[in-house]
């Protein structure tokens, strides 16, 4: 698998491509600024998933980020895994908002568990997403979604950070059968047309995210 | 007939403030002369207040108060002239006193009014406000006013109600009554009538109606010569708000220093330690018991992971990372969507503000969402914000019960300090029931647009 990754700070660069490198991946490219990302990002032949931090050279503001959803508006669907020191839902609903998927959204903390993370990368670069569960957990503290029963609202949770039904399951302590009533439940309330299961766990993630509008 | 009414308002509204302020002017100067009426009526006054005796002693017991009395009472008039001039005159009129200054007690028991030591309160308070009402040339300003007032802006909005009630009453003598011809004498009244009928006749009866509104705001500038504050007066003003606002200001940011000092003594430095010496420990333990230091290494990263936690509140707390990658527009659509609350942000920024004013703005209504949320009971908020005109303008209303209260927490007031640095203000309209509304205006410049960010849904 086809890695680009973004980073400036060099120890941060290094460790990220060592971990990559020691999973199987390929990368490609590790740049340090905004300019040479989208460079990376924009050419024939593009990667699997890009890993980006959000905070780059030369501005230092949200240059990784903007390369980011730039390539996405380019290439609808391409996997981009955002890293940043700090989560915001305005970011996570930006990344979302096109709704084809493909995207993550993790605290640079994420990678202390090499398992987890590398976990997240392929599961951001197959098409589905991977949420912090720091922005899942904001996210619950809005008015509760009134017409989600709370168990549903824990599986929407769940799905929301990018889990499987199989995952759901097991952190649950239910049945996978069980999770998937749950899920058509949620869809079904959400008045999410029957379609491709991938697709629809995404627009029910951005109805979580939009609070009460599916 | 709704317009007519209004328009009819409109006119006669006017009058009624003429006769308010004519009425007020002349109050003013009744009090001015008021200790007058000690010395006024014996003839030899000087010569009895000096050499004393019985009569001097009244004399004296009556005129002190009087002055007194003068002084209180004038300033008091003199304070709601100002407010009514502003909002009847079309002519503003800021006060121009200087603060009253206050009687604080030192450590060795004496009272210190800001100019002089003395050894009991109420005479350092005395003394004080004496020096404090004398020393102000406000208040000798007032005093003018109070004797030039009936001529120099009581007789402009006398003539209003005056004129016409001369020309109705020579209207009355033409028409046969002659009871006012003893008082007036019947050609003054015949001339009144020609000089009424003949204004309405060559300018018009609407003209003569609008004459109110003309006097009112020569009376507001009659008023403005002598009782707003004159240059010097706004200067001292001035350098007062100054002093008071960056005492504010150094005080805060040694408190935030001192803030942020304890939070990292406390917090990621001490994680950081536990981590060194957990690390050494687990060198220790690497060949001896690999099982133990697998466990401690799982404990240490734990620690890391918090040490960073409490980095990031601690870094938002400063200065909020969406506010330096994206600018006070989308870190206010950030705020709220973080709040726990559904709230829209209706935000036109279209550049960016220097970083003091956008960090100033953004905690301020974060301040405010929190208390909406946590007092206002409401179900729902808006943010609003726009920059015109030099100055930046942010809404935050809820639809709660209401009735919050300026004293009720330091938030507030907090705010309120906090923009004074910059010379923003804050309005509070919370009237029970609700809903609230909270505006705070800084006075700024904008930045042209930088790259233009995508936004989230609101």
């Amino acid at each position: 698998m086809r890695v680009v990754l973004a980073e400036d700070l060099y120890l941060l660069r290094e460790g990220l491509t060592h971990l990559l490198r020691a999973h199987g991946f390929d990368v490609i490219a590790a740049v340090d600024d905004g300019t040479d990302l989208a460079a990376a990002l924009a050419t024939e032949d593009p990667p699997d998933v890009a890993v980006v931090d959000v905070r780059l050279p030369p501005t230092f503001t949200d240059e990784g980020l903007q390369a980011a959803l730039t390539a996405r508006r380019n290439r609808p669907g391409l996997p981009v895994l955002v890293l940043s020191a700090h989560v915001e839902q305005l970011y996570a609903r930006e990344l979302l908002a096109d709704g084809a998927g493909g995207v993550g959204y993790l605290l640079k903390d994420r990678v202390f568990n090499s398992e987890q993370f590398v976990d997240a990368v392929r599961r951001v670069a197959a098409g589905g997403t991977a949420m912090d569960p720091d922005v899942i957990a904001k996210l619950l503290t809005h008015q509760p979604l009134t017409r989600l029963t709370a168990r549903e609202r824990e599986v929407l949770g769940l799905m929301a950070e990018g889990r499987s039904n199989a995952a759901i399951a097991a952190g649950l302590h239910l049945s996978e059968g069980a999770v998937s009533k749950y899920t058509t439940n949620i869809f079904t309330k959400l008045d999410l047309a029957p379609s491709d299961d991938d697709n629809r766990r995404v627009l029910a993630v951005l109805a979580y995210l939009n609070g009460t509008r599916p | 007939m709704a317009t007519m009414r209004t328009t009819l308002r409109e006119r006669t509204d006017p009058l009624g403030h003429c006769v308010a302020l004519f009425a007020l002017t002349v109050a003013e100067l009744a009090v001015a002369v008021l200790p007058l009426s000690a010395v006024v009526v014996p003839a030899r006054w000087p010569v009895i207040l000096l050499h004393g005796g019985t009569t001097g002693a009244i004399l004296w017991l009556w005129f002190v108060p009087a002055v007194l009395l003068t002084a209180v009472l004038g300033r008091r008039l003199l304070v709601t002239h100002r407010r009514l001039v502003s909002a009847w005159c079309g002519v503003p009129i800021a006060p121009p006193y200087r603060p009253r200054p206050t009687v604080e007690r030192t450590e060795h028991g004496w009272y210190w009014n800001g100019h002089d030591y003395h050894k009991y309160h109420w005479f350092s308070r005395l003394n004080g406000w004496l020096r404090w009402r004398g020393q102000d040339p406000a208040s000798w300003r007032d005093l003018t006013w109070q004797v030039v007032g009936v001529p120099l802006g009581g007789v402009p909005v006398a003539l209003p109600v005056l004129v016409p009630a001369y020309g109705a009453l020579g209207l009355a003598r033409l028409a046969g009554v002659t009871a006012l011809d003893p008082l007036f004498g019947s050609s003054y009244l015949v001339a009144g009538a020609a000089v009424v009928v003949g204004a309405a006749a060559a300018f018009g009866f609407v003209a003569v109606l609008a004459t109110p509104r003309a006097m009112l705001r020569v009376h507001g500038l009659a008023a403005r010569w002598l009782l707003a504050p004159t240059g010097t007066a706004r200067l001292r003003q001035r350098v007062e708000t100054l002093t008071r606002t960056r005492a504010d200001a150094t005080d805060a940011q040694a408190a935030e220093l001192r803030r942020i000092e304890r939070d990292l003594h406390d917090g990621a430095q001490a994680r950081l330690v536990a981590v060194g010496l957990t690390l050494g420990a687990i060198e220790r333990l690497l060949d001896t018991d690999p099982a133990a230091a697998r466990e401690l290494l799982a404990k240490t990263r734990e620690t890391s992971a918090q040490a960073l936690d409490e980095l990031r509140d601690l870094v938002r707390g400063i200065h909020p990372p969406v506010l330096s990658e994206r600018g006070l527009a989308d870190a206010l659509r950030a705020l709220a969507l973080d709040s726990p609350l559904p709230v829209e942000a209706r935000v036109t920024l279209s550049g960016r503000l220097s970083a003091p004013i956008e960090s100033a703005a953004y905690f301020a209504v974060a301040e405010l969402l929190t208390n909406v949320a946590k007092h206002a009971a409401a179900t729902r908020a808006t943010v609003t914000a726009g920059y015109a005109g030099g100055v930046l303008r942010v809404t935050v209303e809820d639809d709660g019960r209401g009735g919050a209260e300026e004293s009720a927490g330091t938030g507030l007031r907090g705010i309120r300090r906090r923009l004074g640095t910059f010379d923003g203000t804050l309005a509070l309209h919370s009237p029970p029931g609700g809903p609230t509304r909270a505006t705070l205006e800084i006075p700024c410049a904008l930045s042209s647009p930088k790259t233009s960010t995508s936004s989230g849904r609101d």
